[in-house]
C-alpha cells in the first residue's frame, strides 16, 4: 500500500501539488484524472522519487521514502515499474533486450533463465511474435505493451502508468487498460494510473483520485464519480458530448 | 549565476558517474560499444583529415622556405613537429569534438527528451554512470586514434614532398628524425588524455541536462560542440604553458 500525506511540490514560483493526502491499496487500480496541468505528472514523479516533495510524506508498505537511505532507495526503487507516457523504450535494444533490461540489471539469473522470463512476460502482453523487432519497428500500441512488459518482468510491487493509452484508437486503449487490470490482481500489485480517458475510468477505476490545480479535490471509485455532484467532478467527467446525454440519460431516470 | 551553476553541476555529475557503479557484464557490453561507436568510427574521418592535412602543412613549410641557405630537410622537420606537437592532439580533438561530441549530446539529450533516462532512474540505475561512464572509458583509447593522426601526417607529409617535388625522400627523413625531444610524444599523449576527458564528459553534460525537444537537443549538440572546443583550447594552453616553458 502506499500512503500519501499532505504532499506540497513547487518549481520557482509554481507551487503544484498543494497538500495532496490519499492512498493507493495492494491489488488494486487506482486512478489519477484530472485536467492537463492539474499536477497528475508531478504527482506520479513524487511518488516514483524523481522529484523531491518540499513536505508530506509518502510511504511503501510503512517505509517512509524519505527515511530510506540510498541503498534502501535503490532497492526499493527496484520494485517499482514504470510504463511512461511515451513507453520510453531504449531505442538502441531489440524488444526483448528491452523486456530483459531490468533481469539483466538486478538478479543474477541465466542469459536462458532472462529470456523465458522475457518471452513469458512478452507473451503475457501478446507480443509473441516481436522479440527481435526494435521499437522503431513497433506500432504505438505494441511499445506500450513492450513498456508494461518492461515494467512487470522483474514482479514489481508497484506500478505506475503515466497516461499509458495517451496516443491509441480507443480499441487498443481498452485493451491495455484490460490488460493493466488483469495484470495487477494477477500479481497482486498496488497500480497507480495517471489519464483523462474517461473510458479508463469506467474500465478500471477501482479507485480514483481527481486533481484540480494541485488540490485533490475529489476521491472515490468508478461506481459512485457518476454518482457525485461535486460540480468540479461532474464538469470534468462530463466535459463531453457523449458523457453529457449519459449524464441526462441518468437524470431522467433517477426522476 | 548560470555559468557558476552549470559548473558545478559539471563537477557533480563527474563524481556521480563513479558512484553506484552499473553492474559488471552490463557496463562491459556498453564500453564495447562506445568505442566501436567513438573509436573505431572515427578513425576513417581521422585518417583522411590527417593524411591530407600533414601534406599541406609540408606544402606550406616548403613554399615559404625561400632562402637558399636553409636546408631542405627543415621541411621534414617542420612537418614532425607541427603533426606532433599540436595538429595531431589539438586539431584532430576539435575535429572530434564536433563528430564524437555532438553524436554523445544528442544520443544522451534523446533518450532524456523520449524519458529514457527516466526510466533508468526509476529502476534505481545510476543514469550517469550507466550512460557517461563507458564513454569516459572508451575515449581513453583516444591516444590510439592520435597516434594514427600522427604517423599519417607525416606519412601525407612525406608524401606531398616527393610527389610535389619540395625536397628528396633522404631530405624529409633526415628532417623527421633531426633533434627530437621524446618528451614531446609524452607532452602529447599527457594532452590528448585530457582532451579524451572532456570529450566524454562536456558533451555529456549538455546531453544530460538538456531540457526541451528535438529543437533543443539539436541547440544542444551546437552548445557542446562550442564548449568542448572551448575547454580543449583553454586546456591547450595551459598544458603547454605548465609542461613546455620550463
Amino acid at each position: 500500500m502506499i500512503e500519501v500525506k499532505n504532499l506540497h511540490k513547487s518549481f520557482s514560483d509554481a507551487h503544484i501539488l498543494k497538500g495532496i493526502t490519499t492512498t493507493f491499496e495492494n491489488g488494486k487500480t487506482s486512478l489519477v484524472i484530472g485536467q492537463s496541468g492539474s499536477g497528475k505528472t508531478v504527482f506520479l514523479k513524487c511518488l516514483l522519487g524523481l522529484f523531491h516533495p518540499e513536505e508530506g510524506v509518502i510511504s511503501y508498505d510503512g517505509k517512509i521514502y524519505s527515511e530510506l537511505n540510498s541503498n534502501e532507495k535503490r532497492n526499493l526503487r527496484s520494485e517499482m515499474g514504470m510504463v511512461f507516457q511515451g513507453s520510453a523504450l531504449f531505442d538502441s535494444m531489440t524488444i526483448l533486450e528491452n523486456v530483459m533490461f531490468p533481469l539483466r540489471m538486478f538478479t543474477k539469473q541465466s542469459k536462458s533463465e532472462m529470456e523465458d522470463r522475457a518471452d513469458f512476460v512478452l507473451k503475457r502482453v501478446n507480443l509473441a511474435n516481436a522479440h527481435k523487432k526494435m521499437p522503431s519497428e513497433a506500432s504505438g500500441g505494441m511499445q506500450k505493451r513492450v513498456a508494461i512488459a518492461r515494467a512487470i518482468v522483474n514482479k514489481p510491487k508497484y506500478l505506475f502508468c503515466d497516461e499509458p493509452n495517451s496516443g491509441l484508437d480507443p480499441k487498443t486503449a481498452i485493451v491495455i487498460d484490460n490488460l493493466i487490470q488483469e495484470i495487477t490482481d494477477e500479481y497482486n500489485i498496488t497500480t497507480v494510473i495517471n489519464s483523462h480517458d474517461m473510458n479508463s475510468v469506467m474500465e478500471i477505476g477501482e479507485k480514483i483520485v481527481f486533481l484540480k490545480d494541485g488540490i485533490k479535490a475529489w476521491e472515490g471509485s468508478k461506481e459512485t464519480i457518476f454518482k457525485t455532484d461535486n460540480e468540479v467532478v461532474t464538469d470534468f467527467v462530463y466535459s463531453s458530448e457523449l458523457f453529457k446525454k449519459v449524464r441526462q440519460m441518468y437524470l431522467e431516470e433517477r426522476q | 549565476m548560470t555559468y557558476l551553476h552549470n559548473i558545478g553541476a559539471y563537477f557533480i555529475m563527474i563524481k556521480d558517474m563513479f558512484r553506484k557503479p552499473t553492474k559488471w557484464s552490463v557496463m562491459k557490453t556498453l564500453i564495447f560499444k562506445d568505442i566501436d561507436d567513438l573509436i573505431i568510427g572515427s578513425l576513417g574521418i581521422v585518417a583522411f583529415i590527417s593524411f591530407f592535412v600533414g601534406g599541406v602543412v609540408t606544402i606550406q613549410t616548403a613554399l615559404n622556405i625561400t632562402n637558399p641557405l636553409i636546408p631542405k630537410y627543415l621541411v621534414g622537420f617542420a612537418t614532425r613537429q607541427s603533426v606532433i606537437l599540436e595538429f595531431a592532439p589539438t586539431f584532430i580533438s576539435i575535429i572530434m569534438a564536433g563528430k564524437v561530441g555532438s553524436f554523445i549530446t544528442s544520443s544522451i539529450g534523446t533518450m532524456r527528451v523520449t524519458e529514457q533516462i527516466d526510466a533508468l532512474e526509476v529502476m534505481g540505475i545510476n543514469a550517469i554512470n550507466y550512460l557517461v561512464f563507458p564513454k569516459f572509458v572508451a575515449l581513453m583509447l583516444y591516444p590510439f586514434v592520435i597516434s594514427i593522426a600522427m604517423f599519417l601526417g607525416i606519412l601525407g607529409g612525406m608524401a606531398a614532398c616527393i610527389y610535389g617535388g619540395f625536397s628528396t625522400l633522404e631530405d624529409y627523413i633526415i628532417g623527421i628524425q633531426m633533434d627530437f625531444i621524446p618528451f614531446h610524444i609524452t607532452y602529447a599523449f599527457i594532452k590528448t588524455f585530457v582532451f579524451a576527458f572532456f570529450l566524454a564528459t562536456v558533451p555529456s553534460f549538455h546531453g544530460y541536462f538538456m531540457k526541451g525537444g528535438a529543437l533543443e537537443v539539436g541547440k544542444a549538440s551546437t552548445t557542446a560542440f562550442v564548449w568542448t572546443s572551448v575547454v580543449i583550447i583553454l586546456s591547450n594552453y595551459i598544458l603547454t604553458q605548465m609542461l613546455l616553458s620550463s
